[in-house]
Parts: C-alpha cells; sequence; structure tokens
C-alpha cells in the first residue's frame, strides 16, 4: 500500500481543536462521563438558513469538511468518503420517536430525509456540487479504517489524487441512556483526566468529526504522511501483529517517537494496552487520546488528527521529544485493533 | 480494465422468492411478490401494498440457525449469503482469503422500532436485546461470523445504490490483491421506519407500482438480501464450475442535485451508466440488457430515463425494472438487482416490467413488457440510485 499524504486536517471534538487555536494547548475538563463536541459558530461553514434543519452531526461533518478544504486550498476533491458507525442518530431518533407518538400519523419528512448514513458526505457533495466518487462505511470501529482503505485502493488505481475523508458520529440523550443500561460508561460523577488513574468499569462516551485532505503525491505544504494502516478483528496475538506491521513497512521501534495509546479506561478491557505499553512499548513515549474525546467507533480519526498535528508541529503538548514518527494503536473491546503509522514526510 | 473479476455464486431471497432458483421461476412466469402487508405490524396493513419476504422471523431463524429475536435483516442477509457461498464452491479451497462486503440501510430497525414502544414511556425499559444490534455494522458482522469469514469485513451504507457499491468495493478489494474471493451485495428488512418515512414523502404507491408507466405513482417497500460472490481470476480456474459472467465495469458519481430527489436532466445517473462503460471499455450498444433502478416514483423514472436517452441517443436496448416484481428493496436492491442482471445474462433472458400500459411522454422508449428468452446478451448494465445523489452503476459481462 502506498503512502498517504495528510494535506490537511479538522476536528470538532471535545477539546479546543477547531479553527485557530493552539495545538491541544489546555485539556477541557469534564465531570460527567459524557464529552460533548464544542460546536463553533457555523456561519463562515454553513448558511444559517440550512444549518437550522440540520441536525449536530451534519453540522460537525460539514463544517470540518470545508475547513479541511480551506487548509488545503483544494475546490473539489476527487472523492468524497466517510466512516460513521452510528449514522445521524439523532434524526433516526427523532422520527421513530414520531412515529411512536403520533402512531404513524402526519409525520413530517425532514428527521427521515436526514437519517441516512450517507447524509454527511452527500451534503458535503450538494455544497461543493462535487459530482465525484462518494462513499460512506459504516462498520462498527472499522467504520473509519474502511474508509481510508477505499481512500488507498482509489489512489492505487489512479483513480483520485486528492480524496476528502473524515469520520462523524454523535452520542444523543436517547444514546447515552441505552449505552449506559449496558454498562458501557463509567457510573456517577467522572472527570475525563482521572481515565487511566480509576480502575474502575465502563469508559466515558464521546463523539465529534474528523476530515482530512489526503493526497497520493507529496506536496510543500503536507502535514504529515499516514504510511500505513492495518485493522485486526479479533486478533489472537496483538503484539505479534504489530511487529509484523512494523516489520512489513521497514520500522523499528527505536525509530517510534511517540505511541498514541487507545486505553479507554475501562478495566477490563484496558488490560492487553496495558500490558503492550509496560512490555513491547516499555522504550516508548507514550500518550492517550480517548480522555480528551471520548469513547466512539470512529474516536481514530481523531488519534489520526492529533497525529498529525504532533508530527507537523513535531512536539506534543507535555512530551520534551520531537516528534517525527507516531504509531498510533487502539481498540474497542479488545475485538476491534487498529494500527496507524504516521510520519513527517 | 486490469484483471478481471469473475462471479462464481449466486445467492437471493426476495417477496418472488426464498433462493435464486424460486426468484428465477417468478421473474420468468411473471409472477409479483406485493400483497397486504402481513409481517410488519402497522396501521397501513391494508393501505398501502409491500412485497414481503413470505416467512415469519420464527420461520426465518429456523432456517438460518439465528436465535428468533434476531434482526429480521440479518435473518435476509445470512439466507443469501450462505446460498452464494454455497453456490461458488470456494469453501472448497483451501487457504483462500475470503471478505464480506454487505450493505444495508436500517441494519436492526425492525427490532429497535419495537424497543423504543417501551423505552419512550420509560427509559429503563424495553429489552436490550433488541437494540444490541442496531447499528449496520452488527448486522454485517453477524452473518461475518455466520459464514465464518473474516478475511476483511464491511459495511457500506450509501441509501438505495448501497449494494451495487458493496459489489464493486468488493471487486477492487481482489484486485488490490487483498482477497481471493469475497461475498458481496445488501440485505434490508421491511420495517415501520422506512414505511413511514417513504410515506411523509408521498411517494408509496398505494397499488402495485408501474415503474416507466406515464401514470406511475410511486414506489412499493420490498425487502430482502442479494449477494454475489466475486472471485479472482486464479480462484475462477480453480472452481470445476461454469461461472456467471464477469464484472467489467462500475462506477459511482454523485448526483448533487437534492438531498432526496434527482436531477431533471439525470446528471448523475448519466454519470454513473457513462462511467461504468468507459471502466468496461464499451460502448452503449453493446449493452444487451438494462436493468433499471425504476422505482415507480414520477422523478425517479423521469430523470433515469432522460439520462438513458442522452446515453443512448436512439438505440435503447431492451430494459425492464425488476422492482415491479420485488418492490424496492433499498439497501438489498443493488444486490438482489444483480443477481438478477447475471441470471440475465447466463440465460439469455430479458424480464419483464409488469403492469406497464401507457408510454411517459418525455421518453422515446418504452420498457419491456414480455418476458423475451433466447438472447444474445453479451453485457448487462444494472442502476442502483439514491438519497444523497448517491448514483452506482455496474456491468456485468460473459465470462
Amino acid at each position: 500500500m502506498m503512502k498517504l499524504y495528510i494535506r490537511s486536517a479538522s476536528a470538532i471534538s471535545p477539546q479546543q481543536t477547531f479553527g485557530d487555536v493552539p495545538f491541544l494547548a489546555e485539556t477541557v475538563i469534564y465531570n460527567t462521563p459524557r464529552l460533548a463536541a464544542i460546536e463553533p459558530d457555523y456561519k463562515p461553514f454553513l448558511d444559517p438558513k440550512l444549518s437550522r434543519r440540520m441536525s449536530r452531526v451534519i453540522k460537525m461533518g460539514v463544517a470540518t469538511a470545508k475547513d479541511c478544504l480551506q487548509q488545503a486550498d483544494l475546490v473539489l476533491p476527487d472523492a468524497i468518503i466517510t466512516g460513521t458507525a452510528y449514522g445521524c442518530v439523532e434524526d433516526t431518533n427523532v422520527f421513530l420517536t414520531r412515529i411512536i407518538e403520533q402512531e404513524e400519523e402526519m409525520l413530517p419528512p425532514t428527521a427521515f430525509i436526514q437519517s441516512t448514513h450517507n447524509t454527511v458526505a452527500a451534503q458535503i457533495a450538494l455544497m461543493l456540487q462535487c459530482h465525484a466518487y462518494n462513499n460512506t462505511f459504516v462498520h462498527k470501529s472499522f467504520s473509519f479504517e474502511s474508509a481510508l482503505m477505499d481512500t488507498a485502493m482509489l489512489f492505487a488505481e489512479n483513480e483520485a489524487s486528492t480524496i476528502l475523508v473524515g469520520g462523524i458520529d454523535e452520542i444523543t440523550d436517547a444514546n447515552y441512556v441505552i449505552f449506559s443500561r449496558f454498562d458501557t460508561y463509567k457510573k456517577g460523577n467522572f472527570t475525563n483526566t482521572d481515565l487511566y488513574s480509576v480502575n474502575s468499569p465502563g469508559t466515558i462516551a464521546g463523539e465529534g468529526a474528523a476530515f482530512f485532505v489526503l493526497a497520493n503525491e507529496a506536496s510543500a505544504n503536507d502535514m504529515a504522511c499516514l504510511d500505513a494502516f492495518q485493522t485486526f478483528y479479533k486478533p489472537v496475538d496483538m503484539e505479534q501483529d504489530i511487529l509484523n506491521f512494523l516489520f512489513a513497512n521497514a520500522v523499528t521501534l527505536e525509530e517510534i517517537d511517540l505511541i498514541i495509546s487507545g486505553k479507554n479506561g475501562d478495566a477490563i478491557t484496558d488490560v492487553p494496552l496495558d500490558l503492550l505499553e509496560k512490555g513491547l512499548f516499555k522504550n516508548n513515549q507514550i500518550a492517550h487520546y480517548k480522555h480528551l474525546c471520548g469513547e466512539y467507533p470512529t474516536s481514530s480519526s481523531f488519534a489520526l488528527w492529533m497525529a498529525a498535528n504532533a508530527v507537523k508541529n513535531g512536539a506534543l503538548p507535555g512530551l520534551d521529544a520531537s516528534i517525527k514518527k507516531v504509531l498510533i494503536c487502539t481498540h474497542y473491546q479488545n475485538k476491534y485493533w487498529s494500527l496507524m503509522l504516521v510520519s513527517a514526510c | 480494465m486490469s484483471s478481471p473479476v469473475y462471479v462464481a455464486g449466486l445467492g437471493a431471497i426476495s417477496a418472488i422468492g426464498n433462493n435464486v432458483a424460486e426468484n428465477l421461476a417468478a421473474l420468468k412466469s411473471g409472477k409479483a411478490g406485493m400483497a397486504d402487508i402481513t409481517y410488519l405490524k402497522t396501521k397501513y396493513a391494508h393501505e398501502i401494498p409491500a412485497a414481503e419476504v413470505k416467512f415469519s422471523n420464527e420461520q426465518l431463524a429456523a432456517i438460518t440457525g439465528f436465535p428468533a429475536h434476531m434482526s429480521r435483516t440479518a435473518l435476509l442477509s445470512s439466507i443469501a449469503a450462505k446460498e452464494a457461498l454455497d453456490d461458488s464452491g470456494v469453501k472448497n479451497i483451501e487457504g483462500l482469503r475470503i471478505g464480506f462486503i454487505s450493505a444495508n440501510t436500517v441494519g436492526g430497525m425492525d427490532k429497535s422500532e419495537h424497543f423504543y414502544e417501551d423505552f419512550l414511556k420509560d427509559d429503563q425499559s424495553g429489552d436490550l436485546l433488541d437494540v444490541i444490534n442496531h447499528g449496520c455494522g452488527n448486522i454485517t458482522e453477524l452473518v461475518a461470523d455466520k459464514l465464518g469469514i473474516n478475511s476483511y469485513v464491511t459495511t457500506i451504507s450509501t441509501a438505495c445504490s448501497s449494494s451495487a457499491n458493496a459489489i464493486f468495493f468488493g471487486a477492487r478489494l481482489i484486485r488490490a490483491g487483498i482477497l481471493d474471493a469475497v461475498v458481496a451485495g445488501g440485505t434490508d428488512a421491511f420495517t415501520k421506519f422506512t414505511l413511514n418515512g417513504f410515506n411523509t414523502l408521498m411517494i408509496l404507491d398505494r397499488e402495485f407500482c408501474k415503474p416507466f408507466d406515464e401514470e406511475r405513482q410511486g414506489l412499493n417497500l420490498g425487502e430482502g438480501a442479494g449477494y454475489v460472490v466475486l472471485v479472482a481470476d486464479k480462484v475462477a480456474q480453480q472452481l470445476d464450475k461454469e461461472l456467471y459472467g464477469k464484472l467489467s465495469g462500475y462506477d459511482n458519481s454523485n448526483d448533487a442535485y437534492h438531498q432526496t430527489a434527482t436531477s431533471p436532466e439525470g446528471d448523475g445517473p448519466y454519470m454513473a451508466m457513462q462511467g461504468a462503460l468507459k471502466r468496461a471499455g464499451l460502448q452503449p450498444s453493446d449493452i444487451g440488457y438494462i436493468n433499471l433502478h425504476g422505482t415507480g416514483t414520477p422523478n425517479n423514472d423521469q430523470s433515469e430515463g432522460t439520462a438513458v436517452m442522452r446515453l443512448f441517443d436512439g438505440n435503447y436496448p431492451p430494459m425492464s425494472s425488476t422492482k415491479s416484481f420485488t418492490g424496492h428493496t433499498l439497501g438489498a436492491s443493488g444486490g438482489i438487482e444483480a443477481v438478477f442482471s447475471l441470471l440475465a445474462l447466463k440465460h439469455g433472458l430479458v424480464f419483464p416490467n409488469l403492469r406497464f400500459e401507457t408510454q411517459m411522454k418525455e421518453l422515446p422508449f418504452s420498457p419491456q413488457t414480455e418476458l423475451l428468452t433466447d438472447q444474445p446478451i453479451n453485457h448487462v448494465l444494472s442502476n442502483s440510485f439514491g438519497f444523497g445523489g448517491n448514483c452506482s452503476s455496474l456491468i456485468f459481462s460473459k465470462a
């Protein structure tokens, strides 16, 4: 698989990440196990008439996509590809609730129209008048990674030279309640910065949108390169899989300046990453990200945004090492593992 | 295009049959699958017809070996995907990297809407088993695990073009050398969510739908699943069987006109068909049959028809919408219609467009109304267009 050049990256997240802000300078503290995306003023990105009818996930997706294109000075990408596990949950909830409460009578169509999983990619195409390839992957914690796979293949097929790709998911009140009933989250009050020090079951809910302009060739303005990525479903020996991944990409752990590890605070499913951090990665600098964005299926897109910015800046706040090469190692429930190798170009 | 990708297996379940043979028999005999709504509980049961698969969830569960509380979307998927996989014989070859690329739009909504009735009264009530597999990806994963497929598994959701995109994504994974074989297509169950959604848009026909008819009044919803098994050249050579054909062309273009409506000029549909022809290295005159998207809504058929008129420019191959049999199966339609297209190719058939009476004023052609047999068909074009302007076309050719 060939290198993907990251021309630009934009994220709306529970941290101050969008617009002209210093890179993760201060951590926004939350005292509940639910982190909410900090939404910007959408006016520069969206017609207010349009945005009034849009749910949060659509607004977040469209705004980060447009910001990304502006940063990359790109008018039309050769493809638009999104990953979202939950899709447009708010609109889905609204329409479902009305069907039941109004007993299938007199329903307004807007929520239904905007409930399909491809709405964000479609709205971007509509706004840009972009007729290019347009796809949406909805495969749980691999949704964003599938979008990256599609991107990499389009480049290899010479079908595209710049692609807009993003990961988007929202958490709604209803879904927070439902996931809580599955004991997904911490109970009671919880502070996100304590995520890795409190040994208790559950994680914290998160959400966000992260978009990228990826290119098949180097330019003068690349933030970083995505050298390689790979997913592993229910791996038997993840340590060996990591070593194989590094070997296949001719990289040693000594060359990795930073590991971005996807621990989410759940005492049970964090064990495999704890073992890796204390074992295989014991000589590496390690940073975490899920205390910043919370846990959600496309949170690896936030990790990629963080890695790209760390490489671009050569630094991550709180670490003194110069950062040129980053390995993202993340998983959800020890079932969906994902590796990404990000380097200075 | 680079190395060919062949079709080695087919699987389908729809309102007109529970397997490929039954679907083919119904297509040949002109037997449509629409009826009064029987299995879905809705106030529209006697008002709006639909094309349901003629099994209860309990019966589907018994066939698949899944528990009966499982989403109908997964039950339907499991039946058609297994049929395709068994038909292909790829499981008999040791060491193949097999993928499962499945599309759907509703996920486990059939169960979630049941859960929500209780949940809205009290957010601590409602059976959690009914929402645990709500996600589109959950449906795919349940079936992949059941089939024992794990080399590459993912889910695509681009509304009604979903499974056409899944099929050619699967083909590209083979070409990229990532997989040797892939089960690709899609599934969707009939739900209150989609029934009410399309009803609010006022595009559901109260009678059986009449695609490409001047008097068409909208679509009938259907349900089902359809899958093809795509294999690399070297796998095709190892399989001791006649292949159905090859995927020679494909395209995904966006109409970029409106969230739900297609442009009057049919720009997206035109680009999708033209792009598929270009990738296949074919001319419009090479196409022997068009399996139209043909939902029966005033907007789609006008837009798609205009695109066909622009592209084929006077030389129209026989064409029909098999949604006049199956209803619109949404995320499954591209998969089911890919199966029908391959059957047309293999058996030299053009399936009839049922209930067509009156020529559309704006079009110079009309769909095929009677079954045609012994046709010299070398290439079939299959169209799938969806909400969000997502337009995809596939071309299947003789192997």
